[in-house]
């Protein structure tokens, strides 16, 4: 059995923080969006409990990663409330078609 | 217990800070007591904001470190000095003028019953952007860019079910929190790191041997991600345009100055505190090893400034090249922080407290004529200045000044850039800045040109602007004309303030 180390933390993180990234290029649906950047905010909060556990630094990384977890929510509810306005006015959570300001 | 005593003790320094939390709480609570007074809310806000300014002038000059984090640290979470001072009294200030627009503002008018709501964010966004004035630990710094954009986003589209805001807070809230979450994900190689989120534990373990410079460089750039966001530096600008042309007039002037000064705040204290060493008899900082700050501040600072200028050279709406404007000027701030020294960050102050004036005045003239009839277009504006005289020479002043003319104020900030510039060696940075002034001459003065030299057709309106806007236009743009010529007392302040705690 490979022992689970530091390393293999990091590289999960590595991957969340690309396919976060990936779903906010790629996808078209606000709610898609807004779930690719919850992936970018976990694969960090993944760093930070990884390095404190195996850096020994004390708690100083958990606390911040639980921080990180309620701002994560505060954004998520404003996020959710101007989407829910944007299907209001659009009728459609279409990011690439939301596009009535000009370029 | 210990720790209980450090922060009750630390407590003391956060006066301001607290007058403007009990400001938010009485603002919403008013609005939840008293339904029908809807009118009072701003004027309770602005006497919050006038207790806050005084409090910040009693601890003008004042340097104190507090929020210990660890037994026996130098800094702790919180910094007050001269230098955060200053610019808390420059958003203070730019809250009191922005309140004013707010309240004669027809697109604020338009949704009285929701000012409670609007006015509460505001408040939670001055406390943010005051947070991260101080911020020294990446901790404090990541609650309070979140506290200060979560306010914003809901502000840009403030007015609902209009097609635009909506489209300008969506996209201000997806490029904020990816911004913020990458700038989150930089945090963490750098706690990685180093075992802190302190600036100064980091600054003062930079130098230690066998350090990896690659993981360094990189965390460096992604949290340069979440601060270029703030301060709208290419290539991180493209919600810019979009946001301040979509939020209402007095969000978009507010976002252009106060956040804009919270954010390099952020940027300076990040550099100067975490990742200079000391500084030299000349005040030249000395940086960390490895890290090559300087190189891509200067690019920065150039594609901020030549990109900002070129594009705002063919728009036809007002707020949107105000908003190219502003990246512009964004870009002459980050290029005085090039230089590395004191000096950039008198020039910074400086630049700032002219800014303030010139960039509000702008907007300010923007929504009065919006007020009166509904539009920003530039071909709106033609023959204004013959129907409308003192909108035209005010108007006229803050182009002028931002343009940087002599001898407007805006001409005295950008000198004080310049001369740091050339005093650190960088002639040719300097030169592509000179450069970019003059090129922002042209699409100031195509303003110009529309509302004196181009006929006044029958769509022309005569506004007569009510007397609140009269006396703020006048009050802005008198100091303007003062300052270009009597500058030494913004400069004397400003040289009193370039103190940061930790060097």
């Amino acid at each position: 059995m490979a022992h689970v180390g530091l390393t293999h933390f990091l590289i999960l993180s590595a991957i969340l923080f690309s396919l976060g990234i990936y779903a906010i290029v790629v996808r078209k649906n606000a709610i898609m969006v807004m779930m690719g950047i919850e992936l970018v905010l976990n694969s960090a909060n993944i760093n930070f409990i990884a390095f404190s556990h195996f850096g020994n630094y004390g708690i100083s990384g958990q606390i911040v990663s639980l921080v990180v977890i309620i701002l994560a929510a505060a954004e998520a509810a404003v996020a959710l409330a101007i989407v829910l306005n944007l299907f209001k006015t659009y009728s459609h959570i279409n990011v690439d078609e939301v596009n009535k300001l000009k370029e | 217990m210990n720790n209980l005593s450090n922060f009750i003790g630390s407590l003391s320094i956060i006066k301001p800070e607290i007058a403007i939390a009990i400001s938010l709480v009485v603002v919403l609570i008013f609005d939840l007591i008293f339904k029908e007074k809807k009118t009072i809310i701003p004027y309770i806000g602005i006497a919050g904001l006038v207790v806050t300014f005084f409090l910040l002038i009693a601890q003008f000059g004042q340097t104190h470190a507090g929020f210990f984090t660890s037994p026996g640290a130098k800094i702790g979470m919180f910094a007050l000095d001269p230098f955060s001072t200053f610019l808390k009294l420059i958003i203070v200030i730019t809250s009191i003028i922005v309140i004013i627009m707010s309240i004669s503002s027809d697109e604020i008018k338009s949704v009285t019953q929701r000012s409670g709501e609007y006015y509460t964010l505001m408040f939670g966004m001055i406390l943010g952007m005051m947070f991260l004035t101080s911020a020294t630990d990446f901790l404090l710094i990541y609650v309070s860019v979140e506290l200060m954009s979560l306010s914003s986003y809901v502000l840009a589209g403030f007015l609902k079910q209009q097609k635009r805001p909506a489209e300008s807070s969506l996209k201000y809230v997806i490029y904020g929190s990816v911004s913020s979450g990458i700038m989150l994900f930089g945090i963490s190689l750098i706690y990685g790191l180093y075992g802190t989120t302190n600036l100064a534990a980091i600054a003062s373990a930079g130098n230690i041997q066998g350090f990896n410079y690659i993981t360094m460089t990189v965390a460096s750039i992604l949290v340069f991600v979440g601060i270029g966001y703030k301060i709208s530096a290419v290539p991180f600008h493209f919600w810019t345009p979009d946001v301040y042309e979509g939020a209402p007039l007095p969000i978009t002037a507010y976002l252009s100055v106060a956040s804009k000064a919270a954010g390099f705040a952020f940027l300076v204290r990040v550099i100067q505190l975490g990742f200079a060493t000391g500084s030299d008899s000349h005040g030249f900082w000395e940086m960390i090893s490895g890290v090559d700050w300087r190189t891509f501040i200067i690019l920065i600072a150039i594609l901020t400034m030549s990109v900002g200028n070129l594009v705002a050279l063919w728009q036809d709406n007002l707020k949107r090249l105000l908003a190219y404007s502003s990246i512009a000027h964004a870009g002459y701030l980050i290029a005085a922080l090039a230089a590395f020294s004191n000096e950039s960050i008198l020039a910074i102050l400086v630049y700032f407290v002219f800014y303030m004036l010139m960039n509000l005045g702008a907007f300010y003239t923007v929504m009065v004529v919006r007020n009166k009839i509904g539009s920003e277009d530039i071909n709106d504006y033609d023959g204004l200045g013959r129907t409308s005289p003192l909108l035209g020479v005010v108007f006229g002043i803050f182009l002028f000044s931002l343009a940087g003319v002599p001898p407007f104020a805006g001409f005295i900030g950008k000198l004080y850039i310049f001369v740091a510039l050339v005093d650190a060696k960088l002639i040719a940075l300097a030169v592509i800045g000179l450069l970019n002034a003059t090129l922002s001459v042209y699409y100031y003065m195509r303003i110009m040109k529309h509302m004196y030299f181009n006929k006044p057709n029958e769509m022309t309106p005569s506004i007569e602007a009510p007397v609140l806007d009269k006396t703020m236009l006048i009050i802005l743009a008198v100091p303007t004309l003062l300052f270009g010529i009597f500058f030494q007392t913004i400069v004397h302040l400003a040289q009193q303030s370039v103190h940061l705690l930790g060097l």
